[in-house]
């Protein structure tokens, strides 16, 4: 399975998936922490990838959502955004309605 | 280390703005508002990803974090007055 593959399993066997550097209990970036402070603030269930145990990853899903940076925000299969749209999401309520 | 100026240079070639502005001192990290009729009818990851192409491989290689704010004109408006 090539990573793209892997990938598009990932965002569609989970509803949540957040790409991340690091894990939520120790982000590894402050892009991704403000992310995890986001998804605990909606109080949202999700599964964490982090991207700086598998370079593979970590390249392939820049690539697959054509977006050059991490974190990555996936709810059922759809990229949502990065730490500056989720904050955006966020603010407008628009997350806590995609998350519920 | 690439300075605001550039980026701003940078994404003013590749995406015709209303307004731009880029601060950011340390060489790393950035921070862009733009405004551009280019983002009427598109959503926010497709206004950030307008920015990002304009930016090309800098975005990948030298810009560790750009925190973006895009507007259309029209939205500009409405957050001004």
């Amino acid at each position: 399975m090539d990573v793209q593959e892997k990938i598009r399993t990932q965002v569609t066997a989970n509803p949540v998936v957040l790409y991340m550097k690091g894990t939520p209990q120790f982000p590894q970036c402050g892009f991704s922490g403000m992310a995890v402070q986001i998804l605990k603030a909606c109080g949202a269930e999700y599964v964490a990838v982090d991207v700086l145990t598998d370079p593979e990853i970590r390249e392939g899903i820049k690539i697959y959502a054509n977006w050059p940076t991490i974190p990555q925000l996936y709810i059922n299969g759809e990229f949502v955004g990065g730490a500056d749209i989720m904050r955006e999401l966020y603010e407008s309520n628009e997350l806590q309605e995609m998350l519920a | 280390m690439l300075s605001s100026e550039q980026i701003k240079n940078f994404i003013a070639q590749g995406l015709p703005c209303e307004i731009l502005e880029v601060r950011g001192d340390d060489g790393q990290h950035f921070e862009a508002m733009v405004v551009s009729s280019a983002f009427v009818g598109k959503n926010k990851v497709q206004q950030h990803q307008l920015v990002y192409r304009a930016l090309g491989d800098r975005m990948r290689q030298e810009i560790h974090a750009l925190s973006l704010r895009t507007f259309t004109p029209e939205a500009w408006a409405a957050v001004n007055n």
